[in-house]
């Protein structure tokens, strides 16, 4: 494994992208960041500026509006980089399918590329640091 | 064969490797501590170097309509400043010879140099977020830099105006440091407040401000031009204190035991930084030009006062 890659896996700077989700998810991200999960210890911190990112952390459904500001993101963040959808809403839209605000058969991964997908409603903090790892692990 | 003994002293032992290695250290001991404040775990030690390794291996993206060649020339200037001032501190205090008349005031202007990149940084990157950012940190540095300067007269009036980092420093050797008489200390005092805007750490990174300019002026770059800034951040964490250990606490020895009492008084100037930083909310702007211009410039100038009557 070269030095590139070893280092990229020391230190994760996370981009949190909110589209539409219930901000149950984004409190359990939060949760990441306390004492009692701190995943600083992993060098993992969460970062303003999708330029400065490695991981885009997607929560919530992408519907219409949404759809070309994942994509535009997604785009700036600069290579390598990770998309890592959080919750069953961002994962496969859950109860959301079928609504009008969504387009038909475009969840997030069709969208752009995912790397991980963590399900759960929300997902436990636990949850979310066992994906992370796995995605390390690839 | 001289030439090449400088590049030496300024590539490998004073200047950029030493720094960045201390500096990165010194940020890991940052942020560890305060993780510890909040009862969290913190990072491993290596984390500001794996840090710049990943950064270094990144894309570096030019936002459209950014002036190309100040967006990528700028992080530059800020590097080369901190890493000439360091290699200046460091080979005076090691060979008093090397030392020249005035080096104290280029020094006082390198060390301008990493917040004028980054005003240049953010005003190239065609971005309304960073320009704000931009703007604050040059009012910034107007307010800072008055008090900082007083308070580097201090110790250049009580060396009987010598104004050479070995004349300060002998001046130190033989009469005690400066920090120890009162002018000396308030002086100190002036130094670590103007140190922590300098630092563009809490409460002073209103240019930065992570949770409403999420990065300020560096919010466009990414990659290897990101990393160089990190770095300048790291080394300047390394640098400032030790150009407040030379001028007001007798400098940095480099020989047996006196190594301990030199990082002691560096550990202790960052442990105040973490400490300031870890206790304190940011200010908005136009309070901390009020702070700096209304009580701090005027402690300087008792300091100053003071100093000239000998105390």
């Amino acid at each position: 494994m070269s030095l590139k890659v070893k280092a990229l896996k020391k230190s994760l700077w996370v981009f949190h992208l909110s589209t539409a989700s219930c901000n149950n998810c984004d409190i359990e991200i939060l949760d990441l960041l306390t004492p009692r999960h701190d995943v600083e210890r992993f060098g993992i911190v969460l970062v303003g500026s999708i330029k400065h990112a490695d991981v885009l952390l997607v929560t919530g459904i992408v519907n219409k509006k949404c759809k070309p500001i994942v994509k535009k993101l997604y785009d700036q963040m600069p290579k390598p980089g990770f998309v890592v959808a959080v919750g069953t809403c961002s994962a496969g839209r859950g109860m959301f399918e079928n609504t009008y605000m969504v387009d038909e058969h475009e969840p997030l991964d069709k969208v752009i590329p995912v790397d991980a997908y963590i399900p759960g409603c929300p997902p436990k903090p636990e949850a979310i640091i066992d994906g992370i790892v796995k995605l390390l692990k690839k | 064969m001289k030439f090449f003994v400088y590049m030496m002293e300024f590539i490998i032992f004073p200047g950029f490797l030493f720094t960045a290695t201390v500096g990165l250290l010194a940020s890991w001991v940052d942020r560890k501590v305060t993780a510890r404040i909040q009862y969290r775990m913190g990072p491993p030690w290596y984390q500001g170097f794996a840090d710049i390794v990943k950064l270094l291996g990144k894309e570096t993206l030019l936002p459209s309509g950014a002036s190309k060649h100040f967006f990528l020339f700028a992080p530059l200037l800020g590097l080369a400043g901190v890493t000439l001032v360091s290699s200046f501190l460091w080979i005076a205090n090691i060979d008093g010879n090397k030392s020249f008349v005035g080096d104290i005031v280029v020094a006082l202007y390198l060390l301008t140099l990493p917040a004028i990149s980054l005003i240049l940084a953010g005003f190239a990157s065609n971005n309304p977020v960073a320009s704000i950012g931009s703007s604050r940190e040059i009012k910034l540095v107007l307010s800072y830099e008055l008090p900082f300067i007083l308070a580097i007269v201090v110790p250049i009036i009580k060396s009987g105006g010598s104004i050479s980092i070995n004349g300060i420093l002998s001046n130190q050797a033989a009469n005690g440091m400066t920090a120890s008489s009162l002018s000396g200390f308030i002086a100190l005092l002036v130094g670590i407040l103007c140190m922590q805007a300098k630092l563009g750490l809490v409460p002073f990174d209103i240019s930065e401000a992570e949770t409403e300019l999420t990065g300020g002026p560096i919010i466009d770059y990414s990659g290897a031009p990101l990393a160089v800034f990190k770095l300048t951040k790291a080394m300047l964490l390394f640098t400032v204190p030790v150009f407040l250990i030379v001028v007001f606490m007798g400098g940095i020895a480099v020989s047996g035991i006196s190594i301990l009492w030199s990082t002691l008084k560096y550990v202790m100037l960052l442990v105040i930084i973490i400490l300031i930083r870890n206790t304190n909310p940011r200010l908005r702007i136009d309070q901390a030009l009020r702070f700096f211009w209304g009580p701090v410039t005027g402690l300087a100038v008792v300091a100053v006062v003071l100093a000239l009557f000998g105390l």
